[in-house]
Formats: C-alpha cells, structure tokens, sequence
C-alpha cells in the first residue's frame, strides 16, 4: 500500500486557486442575476420610527426594498438551541434596532452600481435608547454565565488560591486587556440564491453547510429537503462564517420575491458590524510560587464582552486549568453586557486571548524569580490534568520547548532586558507555550469507486483554506490503495453526508476518521472482490469514552524574536519558530502552512488588531483594511513551523488532532515577552503599538 | 420573573433619554444634488481584457473590476475590500499592476488588461501560478489571482530599476532580495498569512525567468 | 456612489472648460477621489477624465530644477534618475506610501490634494465638519490616535495623509495650474493648503475649476536628505510620524542650512521653519537636534489617543538629522 497519509502533496485545488477557476459564492454565474446591496441602521440601540424609501425605488434599475415594513414572514428567532447556528436568522423582522449596522434594508436592483446607491437613499428616522458600549463603564452590567461557549462550568476552583498567594515566596497579580478583533477574512461574506420552482440553491461562504442549510430552511419556513446549501470554496472564514447572516437570508427571501437570482455582499465595512468579532477582554492573573519555581497557587479569571443582542461566553480562562499543575487554582469568566455588535468564535476563541495574558504572566514570574522561563515551565510540568485528574491522551509540550530551544538558539538570549542592541534595534527573545482542546464531533463520509483506480469522496465539509479537499484525497488514496489522481473530493453541498464542517480544529479529525471509516470499509469489501465499479460504503465516527478518560489537546512551543526601534519604539518581528504537538499530521505542507498562519495570526494580536469601539455612538471605528490592521507581507520575516511525529491513538483512529487553531495559542504572548526582553517594556495591553513602548525607552 | 437581562433592558429603556435622530446622512453640499443633470445613461466601453476586445454598455460608475466581474464573467479577480487596501483585485493593465477596483472601466478604454484568467497558456501554467502551487502560497485561495498578478507585475518593476523603501541607496539597481520582495508585495494582504510560502513561490519563480 | 456622466478630456484647455459643468470634478488615478465616492463622502455629478492628459513627463528647468507633469505616476516620479539623484527625499517619501498598485496609479497632482482618511471623514453616519460643515467633530473627543496635533483647531484635527507633500514641502515645491478665475497661475508648495480653522471643508486655495498641471522643484538645496516614516506595520500604513529632512553642513560641523518637514502631525503637511532657523549656525549633534525637535512641536496640542506623536515627533526628528550626519 502506497504511504500517502501525511505526506507533503501539493493541494488538489491548488490548479483552480491558481488559474482563478476556484468558484467562491460570489463568482455564481447565472442567468438574469439580479444586485441586492445592505442598508445598515446608524443608531446602535433603539428602534426604527420611520422608513422613506420613495426615492430608492424611483431609481433606474432598482427592482425592490425590503425593509420590516414589507419583508416576508420568518422564523423568530430563539435565544438557545443545541446548534446555535442552525437557529433562525430572520431579517428586517422587526423596528427594532440591536446594534450599530444591523441591516434595516434590502435594495435588489439591475446592477450593483443601481442598488448601492438606493440603498444609500433610504431615509430612515430612529428613536435611539441609551445604550452600553464601554466595557469599562462603573455601572456596567456584569453576567456570571454558568457555562461558556461549548458547555464547560464557567469557572473552577481547587484548593484556595488567596491563602496560596498571601503565603508564597514569590508573586504575581497582573491584569491584562485584549481589545475587540475581527475575523477579516479576505473573502466577504456573500450569498447568491436562486429558486427553481419551490426549490432553493443558496451558494454561501460559510464554514458550516449542514448548520447553514438548516438555518435557511428554517427561517424561510422551508422544508429542509427544498433547500440546498453549496460552498465549494470559501475565502476564508476563521470562525467569522460559522453563523449565517443577512447576505444569504435576505438574497433567498428576494430571489423568492423577484423569481430570479440575487446575490447578495457584504462591504468590507459592514464586516465589521453585521458579522461577529471576537469580544474585547480584561484578564487578571494571578501566580503563586516557591523561590525554586513550583507554583504553589494559578489563578485567572476574565471579564469579557457579550453582546444583547445574542449571548457568547468565550472560554477564555480554558487553557489556564490544564496547562500547568499547581495545588491551588481558580478560573473564572463573567461577560459585560454591551448594546455592540454581536462576539463569537475566532480562531481558537479562549486560547488565543487567555494564553496572551497567562503566558505572559508566567514570563512575568520568570524574571521575578530570574529564571529561565523554558525551566520555569518544565518545573511546573504536571502528571495529569491538574483540574480533571485523568491522564493526558499525548502531551509532548515538553519537547516543544527543548526542541525549540535548540533550532531557535534559546542559549543565546540574554535575560536582561536591552542587553542585546544591534545598530538602532533593541533585540529581544521570547517563548511562549501553546495548548488547544481537541475536539472530536460526529461525522459521515461517502465513499464510491468509479472503477478500479479511481474512486469519489463525498462530504458536505468544508475547505476553508485548511486543506480538507488534499487530506481527504490522501486518506482515500492510500487506504483504497488507488493513486491519488483517481480520486475526486467533492465538500461543500448540503446533499452530501453531514460532518460538523469547519471550525474548532475539529474538521480535518472528524471528516478524516469517518472517511478513513468509509474507505476500510469498502476496501474490505474490495478485497472480497465485490465491485469495484460503483461500490460504495458509508463511514462514521463520534466521540467516544476517550474524551472522557482522556485529557487531550494539541501542544506547542513559540520562540520569537523581536527589534524594538530605540529611538521610535517600532517594533518589527525578526524570526519566529514554532514547534508543535498536533497529533499524526495528514498532509506536512498544509499542517506547515496552517501552523505558519495561526502564528502569524498571534503575532498580529500581539501587535495590530485592534477594532476600536467609539463609546458614545456604540460603533465601531476603524472599519476597514486601511485602519484595522492586519499584517502585510513586510511584516512577516522567516518564520518556521515544525510538527512532532506523534501519533494519539486516543483522539481517533487516524491519530490526529486539530492544528487550525495551534499556532496562533500562545504566539502572541511569545512576541509581548521578547519586546520586553528586548527593551524592557511590559505592555499588559494589546495590541503592543509604539506609543506602548515609547515611555520605557527614556 | 423575569431574568436579569431582560429587567435591565426594560429599566435601560424606561429611564435613558430618548431622542429621535434623524438618520439623514452628514453629507456635504446639497446644492450639488439639486442642480444634478437627469441620471446619465450607459456608455459604452470597449475594454480590452486577456487579448479579447470586449464591447460593453456600462453604467459610468462600473469599475473595472465590477466590469469584469459582472459584465464579461471574469470571476478570478476578487473583491477583498473594494477600497484598494487589500490588493485582491489587483490586475496588469498595459503590464503595469494597478488595483482594478480603484479604476472607472471607461478610464481604462484603450488599455490592455491581463487577469488571472490570461496568465496561463492553454493548459500550462505561467511559471509563477505553477510556483505558488508548489510552495503552497495560499490557502483559502481568495487573495491568490491578486497575488501572482501583483508578483508577476513587480518582477517586472525589479528588472525596470523600479526602487522600494528597502533600499538604502536608490542608486543601484533592486536585487529581488527577501527584504525586497516583501516590502514590494506588501499591497497584497493575505489573512491566512500565507506569506512566507508566497514569498518563496516569487523568489523560485523569478529565479526561473531570464532576467 | 451617485451618478455621474464622464467624459475624456482631449486636452488641458477641454478639461478646464468641461471644469464649469455643475458638480464636476478631475479625476486623474482615483485612487482616493473613487474610495470616498463609493461611501458617498464625494458626490460628483460630472467627472472629467485627465489621466491622458499630456502632462506626464518630467522635464530638465534651465535652472537645474525639474518640471514635472501633474499626472506623472507616483511610481514613474520615485523611478526616475534625476530625482534620484537630486531628490532622493521624494523617492524615500513616495516608496514609503501606500502599496505598489497604488503608486502605479496615482498620479502627482492627486497625490497633493488627496484628503484625509480619518474614519469619521469616512463614515457618513457621524458628524464631520469637513464633510457637512456645521455637524461637529467627531475626533476631538472622539477615537483619535491617528489624528493631527499640529494646525488643528476646534472644527477639525484631521491629519493630512500624504508622504510625497510632506518631502515637497520640505523642497519648496511649486504648483502651476490652468483654469480657476484666473486662468492659471504658479504658487508655492505651502499655499496650495489651508489650515482647517473654521472652513476645515476648504482643504487647499485652489479655485473650483482650477487644475494642477505641474509641478515645479527648484534646484535642490545643497546636503543630505532623509526622509523616515514610522508607522504601525512594516509598510502599507498610513505615517504616525513622518520626518523629510535636509541638512548642510560646514566645515566645521556647523548647519549651514536645515530643512524640516513632518508627516502625519498636521492638517496639512507640515514644514517646521522656527525649528530649521533655530538650527542654523548651530554645531551638528544631539543637543541640536534635540533642540529642533522640541521647537517643531512647541505648538502641538494632543487630544488624548494621539499624545504619543508629540514626543515621538521630537525623537523622530533627532533621529532623522543625527542619520544626516553619519559617515556615509
């Protein structure tokens, strides 16, 4: 049998991405396709007292507007489901207004050009509340959830913390703040529907087709077998496209109107109201050590922001319980309610912010205690899961760090800050550790042989970039044992089995064990000489005891180095290197690339992303790529990405687990720790920008 | 009983000032819209794209890259930000990369326009597609047409002498360094960071092209 | 975006003419004049087309200057040898703006009069003076870390975008234009714009109608010339800070002549004349650069968020002189 599994193969869809053939929602081409464009409200909480749209239907070209006053009857919406994002979406069902930038209004016209000018001639008069917009705000209101965003206890204490810290050599207590971010993915969220009869196709950037399809149905109140979701390519999603919004709502209810296609986009400033952002937070830490570095005490607790309009408790403090032992822990999260725009996932939502202050914090306790914080980590290794007490599934975070250490040239790095100046560049190293849960979910694959070489995948998954199209192939090559060109991965189509499509780092393990399912099966089949042509096998997998009796999430070690401009207070990445547990790897140059990306993506917190919120009109303010930044290619030097030969054999058959989300967990951190080895500069919030800095360079 | 959030809402409600806003847009200078002429009609554009002319009757607010998008099914070109901050729709007009959203298509009227769709011969990759394919220079793929158009446009600004912010001294000729070609790229965002990889798709590719 | 009829101007004296259309406007690159168009901030009825126009060479002056037509792309300007060699402060300024795409496209008038890219200038929804005359400032009080705290007043703290004004000004560039009452004229760099005070709408002294055709750069000054961004990325941000600067020096170490231009601190780009005379005669060093750099921002005012770009101005400006002054 062919070793293909793993291997470093070129993406399948690479040729289409090249050569622009790759079809993403808003590439459909079809017949008399109609414009629709997105009024949004300009009041962030209130309601609507009048709608004037007279001179917006009097345009050339202009086929309808839809506001509250005339749009269709929807599905209500409901505050809890068991799939938050299969519930109903409806749009412009009601006067009220929620946030800042929800839709009020739907202009469907000849051309683009026409509807973004009549959506732009709306008259719309408002009755606006006071709302709450400053997380900071003395009379803010504060929420203890019970659980967060995937179900876990809200917080957690063993032991007692307080006693721990009134007691200990050495301490910590340190808060930190992590600003609003947005997903800003490169594609836009766009639908375009079309009805053929009482049939409707919806092609959609989301991440989520099953969630996506059911969501639609619903809310339109159409039967779930009328309706067919297709996303074969999605420009990116990063958890921003989990939910739908109003781009697919409102193109099926037009196209349902005008009987004839629509799509529907969203501007890249509407990205950032009407889609969710990840919530901006304040993160109090606190350690507790003895002088030799055993941390008697852990604590971290988190304010976050949730918004009115619909609740999210991102898990912020989750890393924090598993990550490191100590006898006495407590976490912590309660959520600020906000009339903003709504938060939810983005890219490893509590990881990616929980690690930038926790491992920040223990860099913090390294210099107290002028300790190398690679041994200050390996001192505070733990046994088990210090807070569920069961076995790790496979931790290797260990030789993350060491081996790290030694490709990074770790033992060059002086301990005192602005020790190491190299012309204008103050130079710094930092080090940072990365752990993300592993998640399995419940998935199908179909798998069918066209003949004895070739055979055909079928999923309703995603790729959102990740790779899932060349992993799958793989997976079917090698265990059909048929060469990788004779098999064709069709993803993206609601009529395809269901798998929980793309997000939590769960996809490339759910979809791939149940297709390597799906393949075993058929293959003994094969070897039974049934077939080949048109044999076919079905295969599954859901979570099982593992997730149980086992600890488990990927692992990583960050290792970065910084120049702080001595005089400016600039500060541009030099190098970066990553080293990563993320189970067996399924294809070793997606996985590099995935791992490359998620770090960038930590760095950019560290440094960039900031969406900054205007306090007295509850928007947003910085809403586009000029001002929201993100990094550029001038910013991103060499950085590398190294994943260990492991295999858990816990997670799932393939041995797997996430890697989507593993760089950018802890990499963030990894860069604030080499600014302040670099200058001494201890920024407690990000994003770390220069006027930051500048006050420690005297 | 209600729950807290709902009791909040409704105090927040009873007790904040209420005022009415007009959502009349802070636009300047009405009087412009009050002696506008009656709304223009088509005109028409002759766009010449990947060596085809293409006859067009266009709104004059059609850009050119709305007009290849919408008019001529010339779906590569991407739409990232429509504002010029993101390069996705970065096209080779006369050889030259420009931002397609930032140009009215009838202001590029006699030019010669090359997308994604016409870097390729037939089925042969240019150089610089095949390169990106082998260096996995993408992920989700959505920057990726404005990527190599851009890259294949600065390589050819590295052989005019073309100079970038790198440089320390203008007066010798660019080099194609790392450093160079990622300041030269810097117009093209990539969220998924894919950056490394593109880099060193470019630097392969150009490495291959007679210079 | 609103509608607009277009036309292509054949020439100079057509575009002029075409200029006394109600509600017409020049569009060279429209790289800005489109971006604010498709959020509605520019509302123009008629656009006349001038990138054809016949003013894209750069021409040798009998002077030793140079001439160079308005629509010369920010690239072909920061390409060509001459200002290489005599201009190296506008190559540094203008490869240090925007991305390449856009140097490509825009051209050298539009580059000066392009306008300010504060968010709430952009977003239709709030009020802006600059925008609806009247409404307020929303930046004052507002988000405004990457707004002016030079020539602001209590109507507008917009900060005038460009790299390419800022080295411009620090050369004492010319501007000549056709069209306006008067038909044409040439005027100096730094009365082409106007403080914002109370019309901060009224961003230059050009007439409606009037076109830039040319710009003039008188013989370059005898020294060295610098000119440092410093920004949040790497590149493709707009400056916090930026810094032209020209210095000459004697014999003996002594500034014989300083120029000094800064970037991302004013309503318009700023040219720093008390802190260049208060160098003059001065023996080169940090003391004096530190000293011009206290005096450029001696009549700065921040408003909370952009605090931070008083200070850094100062350091910017000592840095960038004390650069002038290394061993080459």
């Amino acid at each position: 049998m062919a070793h293909v599994i793993g291997e470093p193969i070129d993406r399948i869809d690479g040729h289409a991405k090249v050569t622009g053939k790759a079809v993403y929602a808003a590439d459909a081409k079809t017949q008399k396709l109609a414009f629709g464009a997105i009024a949004t409200a300009t009041i962030a909480y209130g309601e609507i007292t009048s709608i004037d749209a007279s001179e917006a239907r009097r345009q050339p070209g202009v086929l309808m507007v839809m506001t509250h006053e005339n749009a269709p009857e929807q599905a209500p919406w409901v505050p809890k489901a068991e799939d938050p994002f299969a519930r109903p979406k409806p749009q412009l069902d009601s006067k009220k207004i929620q946030y800042f930038g929800q839709p009020v209004a739907l202009v469907v016209a000849e051309t683009f050009e026409a509807a973004r000018e009549a959506a732009a001639l709306i008259q719309i008069t408002y009755l606006a509340n006071k709302g709450a917009f400053d997380i900071e705000a003395p009379d803010r209101e504060i929420k203890d959830p019970k659980t967060d965003v995937v179900g876990k206890p809200a917080a957690s204490k063993i032991g007692d913390i307080d006693t721990a810290m009134r007691t200990a050599a050495v301490t910590v207590d340190s808060t930190y703040k992590t600003p609003y971010q947005n997903h800003n993915m490169m594609e836009p969220h766009a639908s375009t529907a079309e009805w053929t009869g009482n049939m409707l196709t919806v092609r959609s950037a989301v991440q989520l087709v099953e969630s996506a399809h059911q969501c639609i149905a619903t809310t339109l109140k159409v039967p779930p077998d009328q309706v067919e979701v297709i996303a074969e390519f999605i420009g990116g999603g990063f958890g921003g496209k989990l939910p739908v919004y109003g781009d697919a709502i409102l193109a099926a209810l037009a196209a349902r109107e005008l009987k004839r296609p629509v799509k529907v986009v969203l501007t890249r400033q509407q990205m950032f109201h009407v889609t969710t952002h990840r919530g901006a937070s304040i993160q109090r830490v606190r350690l507790a050590a003895t002088q030799d570095g055993t941390l008697t005490g852990i604590a971290h607790e988190s304010v976050a922001q949730t918004a009115r309009a619909d609740d999210f408790v991102e898990p912020i403090v989750a890393p924090t319980r598993s990550l490191y032992a100590a006898p006495n822990r407590l976490t912590a999260q309660q959520t600020v309610v906000l009339d903003l725009p709504i938060p939810g996932s983005m890219r490893a939502p509590g990881e990616a912010i929980g690690l930038l202050a926790l491992e920040q914090a223990i860099d913090e306790l390294a210099v107290k205690l002028d300790k190398d914080p690679i041994e200050l980590r390996l001192k505070n290794e733990p046994k088990e899961d210090p807070e569920k007490h069961i076995p790790f599934s496979t931790r290797n975070l260990v030789a993350c760090l060491q081996q790290g250490a030694e490709r990074f040239g770790w033992n060059k790095r002086s301990a005192k800050p602005g020790a190491n100046k190299q012309g204008q560049w103050l130079v710094g190293m930092g080090v940072a550790a990365a752990i993300r849960g592993n998640i399995l979910r419940k998935a199908e694959a179909k798998v069918t042989m066209n003949s004895a070489t070739s055979a055909t995948v079928e999923m309703d998954m995603t790729d959102i970039g990740t790779g899932s199209y060349t992993i799958f192939a793989q997976i079917a090559a090698e265990i059909l044992d048929i060469p990788l060109e004779g098999v064709t991965v069709k993803l993206g189509h609601s009529s395809y089995p269901i798998t929980p499509g793309s997000g939590g780092s769960f996809g490339a393990s759910s979809c791939g064990a149940a297709l390597l399912d799906a393949c075993k099966k058929l293959k003994a089949r094969l070897d039974k000489h049934e077939g080949p042509q048109g044999l076919s096998a079905m295969g599954r997998v859901e979570p099982g005891d593992e997730y149980k009796k086992f600890a488990q999430f990927a692992y990583g070690a960050h290792f970065a180095e910084v120049g702080v401009d001595a005089d400016t207070g600039e500060v541009r990445l030099r190098r970066m290197l990553g080293v990563f547990d993320a189970g067996r790897i399924l294809n070793a140059k997606t996985a590099r690339s995935q791992m490359i990306g998620g770090m960038i993506w930590g760095v950019s917190s560290a440094l960039f992303e900031n969406q900054e919120v205007d306090t007295r009109y509850g928007s947003f303010v910085n809403v586009d790529l000029a001002n929201y930044h993100v990094p550029v290619h001038a910013d991103v030097p060499a950085v590398e990405a190294i994943a260990l030969k492991v295999f858990d054999e816990h997670a799932n058959a393939l041995g797997s687990k996430g890697v989507g989300e593993l760089g950018i967990c802890g990499a963030g951190a990894a860069v604030s720790n080499a600014i302040y080895n670099a200058c001494g500069a201890r920024v407690r919030e990000y994003p770390i920008t220069l006027d930051k800095v500048l006050p420690a360079l005297g | 009983m209600p729950d807290k959030t709902l009791l909040t809402r409704r105090l927040l409600g009873t007790t904040a000032l209420a005022s009415a806003v007009a959502a009349k847009h802070l636009h300047a200078q009405p009087q412009v819209a009050a002696t506008r002429p009656p709304a223009p009609g088509n005109i028409d554009v002759d766009l010449d794209v990947n060596g085809h002319t293409h006859k067009l009757s266009l709104d004059p607010r059609t850009t050119l890259l709305d007009a290849m998008r919408d008019h001529l099914g010339l779906t590569g070109t991407k739409k990232g930000c429509d504002h010029g901050q993101c390069g996705a729709c970065t096209v080779l007009v006369n050889g030259v990369r420009l931002n397609s959203c930032l140009s009215l298509a009838a202001s590029r009227e006699g030019d010669k326009i090359v997308t994604i769709e016409g870097l390729a011969e037939g089925d042969k990759l240019h150089p610089m597609q095949a390169a990106f394919v082998k260096a996995d220079a993408f992920q989700c793929g959505f920057c990726t047409p404005g990527q190599i158009c851009s890259a294949v446009g600065m390589v050819s600004e590295l052989q005019r002498g073309v100079p970038s912010s790198v440089a320390l001294d203008f007066a010798s000729k660019p080099t194609g360094s790392v450093e160079e070609v990622r300041e030269r790229m810097s117009g093209n965002i990539c969220r998924c960071a894919a950056y490394p990889n593109i880099v060193a798709a470019i630097i392969a590719a150009s490495e291959g092209t007679p210079t | 975006m609103r509608a607009f009829t277009y036309e292509r101007a054949k020439d100079v004296d057509a575009a002029v003419a075409a200029a006394q259309n109600p509600g017409a406007r020049f569009i060279a690159g429209g790289t800005n004049l489109l971006d604010l168009m498709k959020v509605e901030v520019e509302k123009p009825a008629h656009l006349i087309d001038v990138s054809r126009l016949p003013l894209k060479d750069i021409v040798d002056a009998a002077d030793g200057g140079l001439t160079i037509g308005a629509m010369v792309t920010n690239t072909d300007l920061a390409a060509d040898k001459r200002v290489i060699e005599r201009y190296p402060i506008l190559t540094r300024a203008i490869v240090n703006g925007a991305s390449a795409q856009l140097r490509n496209q825009a051209s050298t008038g539009g580059n000066l009069l392009q306008r300010t890219r504060c968010p709430y200038f952009y977003d239709v929804s709030k009020p802006c003076n600059k925008r609806a005359p009247g409404s307020g400032c929303s930046a004052l009080q507002g988000i405004n870390r990457m707004n002016a705290v030079l020539g602001g007043s209590d109507a507008c703290i917009a900060v005038h975008p460009s790299d390419m004004a800022v080295a411009m000004m620090a050369l004492d560039a010319r501007i000549e234009t056709k069209g306006g009452a008067k038909g044409g004229r040439t005027l100096p760099i730094a009365e082409l714009y106007r403080l914002p005070e109370r019309t901060p709408e009224r961003e230059t002294n050009l007439e409606p109608g009037e076109l830039i055709t040319s710009v003039i750069l008188p013989p370059a000054p005898p020294g060295r010339q610098t000119y440092r961004k410093v920004r949040d990325r790497a590149s493709y941000a707009f400056a916090l800070v930026s810094v032209a600067a020209i210095l000459d020096i004697d014999d003996e170490r002594k500034v014989r002549g300083a120029r000094l231009a800064l970037g991302g601190v004013g309503t318009v780009p700023w040219r720093a004349r008390d802190a260049e005379q208060g160098m003059s005669g001065a023996v080169v060093g940090d003391k004096t650069f530190q000293a011009a750099g206290e005096v450029a921002v001696a009549g700065a005012q921040g408003h909370g968020g952009n605090d931070f770009k008083i200070p850094l101005a100062r350091r910017t400006i000592a840095r960038a002189f004390t650069d002038l002054t290394a061993k080459a």
